[in-house]
């Protein structure tokens, strides 16, 4: 019999850092978290004293392949003063540092440490297009990889069988592209600060300048129907459905719940946490489900005594357009089908009533793999603080939101939810 | 629980000594069977094999072959290709299919799909029929033999 989740004593989260996102072909990895770690300290309302961090947790997914270089825990440890403590690397694909965050709750929330660093890095500018596809398509399932699916394949795939069962179609995915790049231009640290309409003007401005034919889109649809804008990855994902190669460095310090109020006023605490995983596509029962998902939504929520209904926002792992509509689903928002509809009426705009990527999300603000699942946290910790900015969601009693995260074609899925008290 | 079988490979021996792996599901292809494992205690089939059943964990096994024909549950058709499909050709102007069949014994299974025009991906219908073919490539001790399956 298994029995409810909960934690032995409660965990927030009081500081939080990410870099800025892109592709930096000229700097070292550390470079990313040593930004990311310096706005941390920023953050703490109260301050932290560096050396009062006993612990860190770093998820990397594969630097290894990216830079050739392992081994990344002492090398972070040793760039912020850490060493001779603790350091431990945690990888799960994509969800490498969602999983680096599950440890360190677990590290405070037995008693062992009161105050631990968690976070995540990646570098994938140094490699071309096709080596990042190659190194990515390692976190894939081998019976996958050997038949020659890739990433974006897999995520293709599972859009076909969506549209059989569902009926929806290719252009009902443009509704998710759009709304995320409209919230990228308020976040500073996107990699594609820009809506689709600034990359039609930009092209249009282009053949302008070089004499060319100007292009007569109408609309945006428009302009993502063109294959000659938005050519074919892997049907029926289109580069438009794809999230974008990235570096960067994300982290957020956490605490027991008992001197959370020494470093702010304002904790974000841990109500919920969950992991689970899954089958590769042959075996898996429902080619338009992640189990993996749903499993760690069922622990999150039990854990949390919430619903789908109280998270009143969330980060969802759009590494694909298709992604965004099941996670929707398989985390309880809208009912299995009813995902995309959702998006085409506006439901997970930044002004909606379930505010989805305000980020930008991985499509947009970029998706440094390793980096992901805490940049994620962030960005609910930063909304439920209310310091977002200019894409902070209007609802002035924002108290509960939620972050998920996937490592490779769904191997591997955690749902955090995030509470202001 | 059971005890589970002591399971050697002998090359060339009896089937019901080929452990249940995937390398025993390869071989198999090169001799032109698709064949999967039956749980002997609950009945699940799987493919390719699995030496403990995840529907009820038993570990006693035996070979089931399948017919090979079943309906297409999802595909793609790919356009940025890996190194090692690159290196056979495919990629931006040579795309190719790949995707999930359904089989009629009930299980799936990943594969390429041929016989049908890779441009035209729009054309290619979910729920359609096809049938199983064994594709040959490199020679000698680089020979590997791949699932396909065509239109039926």
């Amino acid at each position: 019999m298994a029995k409810k989740k909960k934690l032995f004593r409660g965990v927030a989260v009081v500081g939080g850092g990410l870099s800025k996102l892109g592709l930096f072909k000229e700097r070292n990895c550390k470079d990313f978290f040593a930004e990311a770690y310096l706005e941390m300290l920023q953050s703490v309302d109260k301050g932290i004293d560096p050396r009062d961090i006993e612990a860190i947790y770093i998820g990397n997914f594969s630097n290894d392949f990216f830079v050739k270089q392992a081994h990344w825990g002492p090398i972070i440890a040793d760039l912020v003063g850490h060493v001779p403590k603790p350091v431990t690397r945690t990888e799960g694909a994509c969800a490498s540092s969602a999983l680096a965050f599950r440890e360190g709750v677990f590290a405070i929330a037995s008693g062992f440490y009161d105050i631990v660093l968690v976070g995540g890095i990646e570098q994938m500018s140094k490699r071309t297009t096709e080596e990042v596809t190659e190194g990515l398509g390692t976190a894939g399932s081998p019976y996958e990889v050997a038949t020659g699916f890739t990433f974006p394949g897999v995520f293709g795939t599972i859009a076909t069988a969506y549209f059989a069962k569902y009926g929806a179609k290719r252009e009902d995915l443009f509704n998710v592209t759009i709304k995320s790049h409209n919230n990228a231009p308020l976040n500073p640290k996107a990699q594609f600060p820009m809506t689709v309409r600034d990359f039609m003007n930009a092209r249009i401005e282009r053949c302008r300048q070089k004499g060319e034919p100007l292009p007569t889109w109408k609309d945006e649809k428009d302009f993502l129907r063109d294959v000659s804008v938005n050519p074919p990855i892997a049907w029926p994902m289109h580069l438009f459905d794809c999230c974008p190669i990235s570096d960067g460095a994300s982290c957020l310090l956490l605490v027991a719940e008992e001197i959370a109020k020494n470093f702010t006023d304002n904790p974000i605490y841990v109500a919920g946490l969950g992991q689970g995983s899954g089958y590769s596509l042959h075996a898996t029962k429902d080619l338009t489900s992640f189990e993996a998902t749903r499993q760690a939504a069922k622990e999150a929520y039990e854990m949390s005594g919430l619903t789908p209904a109280d998270v009143q926002f969330a980060e969802v792992h759009d590494c694909f357009s298709i992604a965004e509509i099941i996670h929707m689903e398989d985390l309880g928002f809208f009912k299995p089908g009813e995902g995309y509809k959702a998006v085409a009426e506006g439901l997970t705009r930044l002004d909606g009533p379930k505010p989805i990527n305000t980020s930008g999300g991985l499509k947009a603000k970029g998706h440094p793999v390793g980096a992901t699942g805490a940049a994620q946290l962030y960005e609910v910790w930063l909304q439920l603080r209310g310091q977002a900015g200019p894409r902070q969601i209007p609802n002035p009693n924002l108290r509960v939101g939620g972050a998920h995260n996937l490592g490779g074609t769904g191997g591997t899925c955690t749902f955090v939810i995030l509470e202001r008290r | 629980m059971e005890p589970a079988p002591l399971l050697f490979w002998r090359g060339g021996e009896a089937m019901a000594e080929r452990p249940f792996n995937d390398y025993s599901y390869e071989q198999f292809l090169k001799e032109g069977k698709i064949m999967g494992s039956l749980c002997k205690k609950c009945g699940a089939k799987a493919l390719p094999p699995r030496p403990i059943c995840v529907s009820c964990y038993g570990t006693q096994m035996e070979w089931i072959e399948f017919k090979g024909e079943g309906k297409l549950a999802a595909f793609t058709d790919i356009v940025v290709a890996p190194p090692f499909m690159a290196k056979e050709g495919f990629g931006k102007n040579n795309p190719y299919v790949v995707g999930v069949v359904e089989l009629k014994e009930g299980v799936k299974i990943v594969a390429r799909l041929i016989g049908i025009d890779a441009k035209k991906p729009d054309e290619i219908k979910v729920g359609s029929p096809w049938r199983a073919e064994f594709i040959k490539s490199g020679q000698g001790p680089e020979e590997k033999v791949y699932l396909a399956f065509r239109p039926a």
